[in-house]
């Protein structure tokens, strides 16, 4: 909390009269962008975020629509609602950019991502390590005498808490591929 | 209808069809099939700048005075990297130009080949898209694409990378009419926030519109429509630098430009208005000064084609995105059929006030002496030159301000100046692109010496082409701007902020065959100008100034639009303070 105690959300201490859109709170967003699959087009959408100096927490994209030469972009960023609607407005700009949707406020949606865990050990961390991870309902995708590498599907926190509990056990090397999301329902 | 060809005819075929008639340019190893093309045809003329910079510049010069894609041609490496500044230009104040470059062959892509350089990476940030083509098979259909995407939306500077082996290899040609896009940005606003706006209108006791670039570039309609919209509500306007001339300024309710270096009264408007209505501006930092304190008390309205635009930098209201042209027809016609309603109690007293303003006469000053000032060369420019047929560049600096203060305009795409990105060296390639396209015109590039300098090189390409570019530098032997910003922020240190070795001007116009006339008594004044004009041919006009003179009003940066610094005797020293010695 600020000296000024200012309470979160708050927009009395604003030269205008701002709307509670237009509050000063930082959040996070997960934003969907469909592209055309052209050369260059995902250094745009980065060119964009680093040019104006938006923040990127998760970036994943492939194609999705191979006949279509179509692309999803999947970007969790954060900023201010003001920024939010910038970087949106920013992306719909570029013009190989067919749609920008953005998952936080468009309804309910679901995030997953993918992990790979290398951790190594003998004795009794390496049995925990197996018994942790049949918790997690994670797969082992390989193993040697002194070592897994975990498979773990699920959502970001799910994946923090995972890596967590390894740390201890040995972990040596993580890998994870950025937030996919989609929107629930039809 | 499809046909082959070589990737190099496909060029110039697609420009013809296009409707291009000029192009700026000049040749290299990566764009000779190109330019072979060019000499075995009479469709399009080109122009041979002595710099590629230039050739940007002249072909934004073009677009800003036609309305029309400007076109320019480079090659790869060198070439390329030299169009960036205009580029960036043209992205700034969204001028319309396409540049094709030409890259080292796709084979040798990537390996440091001589004269290659990355040109769609590097200009990505620059441009409103780019392209790079490895098959003559996409190559029509790409440019069209390019001409399609500069000019639909707000429009920008797009680039088209051909390697060397596409234009050799032959390939089948798209018509422009066969090209299918996707891009078709919004043109018609939503009728809702139309009358929203309309609503706010009839009650507004202290309305005021601010108009930008936008309106330019929404075309001739665009100009006519805010012309009728202003006289039928008789609401006061103002404008940026950018949009000068779609209100003419001999109109009743025109106030000036306002921003930085705007008149008082625009300004002080801005800042008391109860409605603020934006056309096709942007908000720039310009024209805002301190945002914490910009126009603390109104509802804001804003139209525009980009829905980046809205509430980039100032929260607004109303947005309305589309068309300025589209949009301000179905406001008039909401309006009309709502009953043509306005509060014309409270905008009658709007005018009193404003008028109170008015009379301060922001932009007085006495020319006395035998030293000219620079406010009395534009006045005497202006009355001089005000009846011909008068198309403006400008460089910039205080000269590009002071033309904005002094000059006035009546239509749209006469006044072409570096808004965005402040080039200096624009303004005397721009004239070429405009003499180009205006061959009768009478056009003046308004300079200072220092930015002139930047792009002199095209002296050359004035001659070549017999383009009659009157070059009228305000030589005050100094980078005027910077200098006052020394004088107001850093206690008159004047770090190299004059120039020590100038050339003679008039040497340097004979020295290319032109024309040079040197004045610096206000009493031969009058007569120079007309000589510089009746002269048949490229004029280097050197008009030396009182060196020390300051360009003002001012809003010193860090300060709001009441908080202005006015004209004569306005006291300098410590005028910024605290963190607006940390803005531009």
């Amino acid at each position: 909390m600020s000296a000024l105690n200012i309470k979160k959300g708050s927009t009395s201490h604003s030269a205008y009269n701002l709307k509670a859109a237009y509050e000063d709170t930082v959040e996070r967003h997960t934003l969907a962008i469909l592209v055309e699959n052209e050369p260059g087009t995902l250094a745009r959408v980065i060119g964009l975020f680093a040019g104006r100096g938006y923040n990127i927490e998760s970036l994943t994209v492939a194609e999705t629509d191979h006949h279509g030469h179509q692309s999803r972009i999947t970007i969790v960023t954060s900023g201010t609602p003001q920024v939010i609607e910038q970087i949106k407005a920013q992306l719909g700009r570029i013009v190989p950019v067919y749609k920008v949707n953005d998952l936080t406020v468009e309804g309910p949606s679901v995030e997953r991502e993918l992990a790979l865990f290398k951790v190594a050990g003998k004795g009794d961390a390496r049995i925990e390590a197996v018994r942790l991870a049949d918790i997690f309902r994670a797969n082992v995708v390989d193993s040697t005498l002194e070592s897994f590498v975990f498979e773990v599907v699920g959502t970001s926190e799910k994946i923090d808490a995972f890596g967590e509990l390894m740390r201890p056990l040995g972990l040596t090397e993580v890998v994870r591929t950025g937030i996919a999301a989609l929107s629930r329902g039809t | 209808m499809t046909k082959a060809m070589t990737g190099a005819k496909m060029v110039v075929q697609a420009l013809v069809d296009q409707g291009v008639d000029v192009v700026f340019g000049y040749p290299g190893g990566a764009v000779l099939p190109i330019y072979d093309e060019i000499f075995q045809q009479n469709h399009i003329q080109h122009v041979l700048v002595r710099h590629e910079q230039g050739a940007v510049h002249a072909a934004e010069g073009y677009a800003r005075s036609t309305g029309k894609l400007g076109v320019a041609l480079v090659t790869s490496g060198p070439g390329a990297t030299n169009a960036v500044t205009g580029l960036t230009d043209a992205l700034l104040d969204s001028i319309p130009i396409l540049v094709l470059t030409g890259q080292v062959p796709t084979f040798m892509i990537g390996s440091d080949a001589f004269q290659e350089a990355d040109t769609v990476g590097i200009t990505r940030p620059c441009t409103k898209h780019n392209w790079l083509v490895k098959d003559t098979d996409d190559l029509a259909r790409t440019i069209h694409e390019a001409c399609h995407v500069a000019t639909a939306g707000r429009p920008g500077p797009v680039l088209v990378d051909i390697p060397k082996d596409v234009q050799f290899a032959t390939g089948t040609y798209t018509t422009k009419k066969a090209r299918k896009s996707r891009y078709s940005p919004q043109v018609k606003g939503d009728i809702t926030s139309i009358t929203e706006l309309v609503k706010a209108m009839e009650t507004a006791k202290r309305p005021l519109f601010y108009t930008g670039g936008g309106v330019v570039n929404s075309g001739d309609a665009a100009s006519q429509l805010l012309r009728e919209l202003v006289g039928a509500t008789n609401f006061p306007i103002t404008s940026t630098l950018m949009g000068l001339g779609c209100y003419p300024a001999s109109g009743d309710n025109w106030l000036g430009m306002l921003g930085m270096h705007g008149l008082y009264e625009a300004n002080m408007a801005m800042h008391d208005c109860d409605l603020m209505i934006n056309i096709g501006a942007r908000f720039d930092d310009r024209i805002t000064g301190v945002i914490e304190k910009f126009s603390p008390h109104s509802k804001k309205a804003h139209i525009d084609i980009d829905p980046s635009s809205i509430n980039k930098v100032i929260h607004v209201d109303i947005p309305i995105v589309g068309d300025i042209a589209h949009v301000l027809e179905d406001l008039l016609k909401v309006w009309k059929s709502r009953g043509r309603k306005t509060n014309a109690e409270g905008v009658s007293n709007w005018w009193d006030q404003i008028n109170t303003w008015r009379s301060i006469d922001c932009l007085k000053f006495t020319q006395t002496g035998k030293i000219i000032k620079p406010q009395y060369a534009l006045s005497r420019l202006e009355e001089l030159t005000k009846k011909h047929d008068r198309y403006i560049t400008t460089e910039v600096g205080q000269h590009q301000m002071w033309a904005a203060q002094y000059l006035g305009f009546e239509n749209p795409n006469r006044w072409m100046t570096s808004g965005g990105l402040g080039t200096m060296g624009y303004g005397f390639p721009a004239s070429i692109g405009v003499q180009m396209a205006h061959r009768e015109g009478l056009v003046i590039n308004v300079a200072g010496e220092a930015s002139w300098l930047m792009n002199m090189q095209e002296m050359g390409t004035a001659m070549q082409y017999k383009l009659p570019v009157k070059q009228f530098i305000l030589n005050n032997e100094r980078l005027g701007m910077v200098r006052q910003w020394q004088e107001l922020l850093h206690g008159e240190r004047y770090s190299s902020s004059w120039s020590e070795s100038l050339p003679d001007f008039v040497k340097l116009a004979e020295a290319f065959g032109a024309k040079g006339i040197i004045c610096s008594d206000p009493d031969d004044l009058d007569d120079a100008i007309m000589e510089m004009i009746t002269y048949d041919g490229p004029v280097i006009f050197d008009c030396l100034v009182e060196k020390h003179e300051n360009c003002f009003p001012m809003i010193p940066s860090g300060k709001a639009h009441n908080d202005m610094i006015l004209g004569e005797n306005a006291d300098t020293a410590n005028a910024i303070v605290g963190a607006g010695g940390a803005l531009v």
